[in-house]
């Protein structure tokens, strides 16, 4: 039943970097001086000759794959990972350096959005122009006019030069054309990243369609959320070697441990080298999902623990406990102590070793990168003992209680909170007012 | 449902089609095929030029007629009122308008042509489709041009009173001639300009050099004997001759000799520049 429809086999692609020109185009000068150099190389027997102006690079290093019909691919990796080189290799942008692709069916591929529109042309020329460059033919467009308009909601402006669009008109446009290609396989580079976000949802809608009728995707994005939602594989290339592939929901999740470049666990065994003074050493700390351990990621909705165990010296110490979590732009997000726990408040602390757990509740945080400043207090007001950053971690976003919304959700925190909604009076006139 | 049997019909359709391999080095055999299916944006490209050319200008169109016009009565003036060059029979501003409707093409669409590609860099690194497209149409639009300038030469005719006689069927074929040497030299500048920019102030150099030693503003007649063969090394020359000699009638002789090693070269320089771009056309998205 399903076919694989893209076969990719040790692919490779090398570029060469010269560090000498700005661009990546070379002046005849170059290459004749160049040739003069390898001429008086010949005679130079016995000398190194390295060109340190140039540097062999390699984008994409013997990645092979498959993909079947039907399938919606997502590629995930950090900037230079090689994902858009894949995507104009397969587009047949670029060719490989070694390797092969073998490919059924008709290719249409979304590097960018509104390749090919001019500016002096009007909305109504841009679809005819975009159209037959994205592999239209005439009558296609002609036939797909109306929606293609309608969807890009831009009725009024159809003889307008699109310079005197606005952006956001520009794109909606750009990519109502590009929505209603037809071909087999669809590959699509970080288009969603552009838009309001009703405009976005409307997209992604499409792509679901797409995907629905039999067609195969194909989509880079940063966005985990997209990927996670719209791409039931993903495929993930490190310094362009395919590091895993397989479903997403997998991918996605080792995809994140790995690039949260953070210390979520720390453990210190030699008491001398530990951080702390002649009062208190740590021994340990960690920041982990409730019921999980230090290495896996943490979403808003997990619920998260905080803990850490030092050796006290200093023996009958009325000692305190706090700490100070701030986010990525230095905001202090909270201050916390154990003051609601009567275990051990006000009370002398004997020579040992304390652990202290702290339970930060899901749904509060919101995502991005933390880092917990921990310090220790005696008789609530002398520091004993400060250290900055001891922990830092990431919070990733979760598709849970977004309604499907995929853009960024701004503050601090992110609680969910109680809402009351009614009506109040009904009016259907303002029933038809449409909100996209 | 009739949708989905259309669907599903139409995917078996193009199961049936040959699977392309994506592979190092190898000439897509494809290419040739793909050519043919995307003619559509060649004209799409060329309509856009055209479109675009005249746009937020006040005489819009009539450009394409008043450019060649002035240049016309510059050059009457200058050659033959100034300079007094031999007119062979013919009012002088046919005699020079039937030399300059090649030469402006040709110098336009090589200029053109040559930029085309750097012009397009933004397709050429995000999109697929036969690279040959992209020159080819800036060709296109200026033989549209040639075929718009015509029409002064049928208003000077007319204003003249010449009469041409049958050559004129045989202007089609100089006329190809023009179009084949102007792709030529096209393909091969605009390549090398993806890779090398100096091309980028190499070609208006070669077209301003071309001018003075190509027959335009003369007749060839007055080259000498002797060099005459050496001179139609110059494929322009064979082409400008050919057309003074459709459109002028039987005053003017064309040397079949020369004319035909002009043809020669033309189809060198074509043969070679569609090879020469096909080659390095894979790496202009890498190069650009």
């Amino acid at each position: 039943m399903t076919e694989t429809v893209i076969r990719v086999e040790h692919l490779s692609k090398k570029y060469i970097i010269d560090h000498q020109a700005s661009g990546g185009y070379s002046t005849l000068r170059d290459q004749i001086t160049e040739g003069v150099k390898s001429v008086s190389r010949l005679f130079a027997f016995g000398q190194k000759c390295d060109r340190p102006t140039r540097e062999e690079f390699w984008a994409l290093k013997n990645v092979s794959f498959e993909v079947k019909q039907g399938d919606r691919l997502g590629i995930i990796g950090r900037n230079g990972a090689g994902k858009s080189t894949l995507l104009k290799i397969l587009s047949r942008i670029t060719e490989p350096t070694t390797g092969q692709i073998t490919l059924h069916g008709r290719v249409a591929s979304l590097l960018e959005v509104g390749t090919g529109f001019h500016p002096e042309l009007t909305g109504r020329e841009n679809i005819f122009l975009n159209g037959a460059i994205l592999g239209m033919s005439k009558v296609e467009i002609s036939k797909k006019f109306d929606e293609i308009v309608a969807f890009a909601e831009i009725e009024q402006f159809l003889d307008t030069p699109v310079k005197r669009y606005s952006s956001g008109m520009y794109v909606r446009l750009a990519f109502a054309v590009a929505a209603h290609l037809e071909p087999e396989i669809l590959i699509v580079d970080e288009v969603l990243a552009v838009g309001d976000v009703g405009f976005q949802k409307k997209c992604l809608g499409k792509m679901e369609d797409v995907a629905k009728q039999g067609r195969t995707i194909i989509l880079v994005s940063h966005n985990m959320l997209t990927i996670q939602d719209l791409c039931q594989k993903s495929l993930w290339l490190h310094t362009g070697y395919l590091k895993q592939y397989g479903s997403s929901h997998q991918i996605i999740a080792s995809y994140l441990q790995a690039s949260l470049e953070t210390s979520t666990q720390k453990t210190w065994t030699d008491l001398k080298t530990a951080p702390g003074n002649e009062a208190v050493r740590l021994t340990y700390a960690c920041v982990r999902p409730e019921n999980g351990t230090p290495n896996q990621h943490i979403t808003v909705c997990d619920s998260l623990v905080l803990e850490f165990k030092f050796q006290n010296f200093k023996s009958g110490a009325y000692l305190n406990v706090s700490l100070q979590l701030y986010n990525e732009y230095g905001i202090l997000i909270f201050e916390t102590a154990p003051v609601y726990e009567t275990g051990w408040l006000n009370r002398p602390f004997p020579n040992g070793i304390f652990k202290h757990v702290c339970h930060v509740p899901g749904n509060l945080l919101n995502n991005g990168s933390y880092r917990v400043v921990f310090s220790i207090t005696e008789n609530q007001d002398e520091l004993l003992y400060k250290v900055n950053d001891i922990l830092t971690f990431e919070i990733v976003d979760s598709m849970k209680n977004r309604a499907g919304w995929y853009g960024a959700w701004d503050g601090a925190v992110r609680p969910i909170l109680n809402w009351e909604t009614e009506l109040i009076s009904s009016d259907e006139k303002l029933q038809s007012v449409k909100i996209f | 449902m009739i949708n989905k049997v259309e669907q599903s019909f139409k995917f078996k359709l193009h199961r049936t089609m040959k699977p392309l391999v994506i592979k190092a080095g190898q000439s897509n055999k494809q290419y040739w095929q793909d050519l043919w299916r995307y003619r559509e944006l060649l004209y799409f490209l060329a309509w856009r030029d055209i479109l675009v050319r005249y746009k937020q200008t006040a005489v819009g169109i009539a450009w394409a007629l008043l450019r060649p016009f002035v240049t016309m009565v510059v050059f009457t003036v200058i050659f033959g009122g100034i300079a007094q060059l031999p007119s062979e029979g013919v009012p002088y501003p046919i005699l020079v308008f039937s030399a300059m409707l090649p030469w402006q093409f040709f110098s336009n669409a090589l200029t053109d042509c040559s930029n085309s590609l750097i012009n397009d860099s933004n397709l050429i690194s995000k999109i697929y489709f036969p690279r040959l497209l992209v020159p080819t149409s800036s060709v296109i639009v200026n033989f549209i041009d040639l075929l718009v300038s015509g029409m002064i030469l049928l208003g000077l005719m007319a204003w003249y009173n010449f009469i041409p006689n049958w050559h004129i069927l045989t202007l089609p074929i100089f006329a190809l001639l023009c179009l084949a040497i102007a792709l030529g030299s096209g393909l091969w500048f605009a390549a090398l300009n993806v890779q090398y920019r100096d091309f980028r102030y190499v070609v208006p150099f070669i077209v301003q050099i071309g001018f003075f030693v190509s027959p335009v503003g003369f007749s060839s007649s007055i080259v000498l004997e002797e060099w005459r063969l050496l001179y139609s090394l110059n494929p322009l020359v064979g082409v400008i001759d050919g057309f003074r000699w459709a459109i002028l009638g039987g005053t003017t002789q064309l040397h079949w000799s020369s004319f035909l090693l002009s043809v020669g070269v033309v189809l060198a320089i074509l043969l070679t520049g569609i090879y020469y771009f096909r080659a390095t056309e894979r790496q202009f998205a890498d190069v650009i």
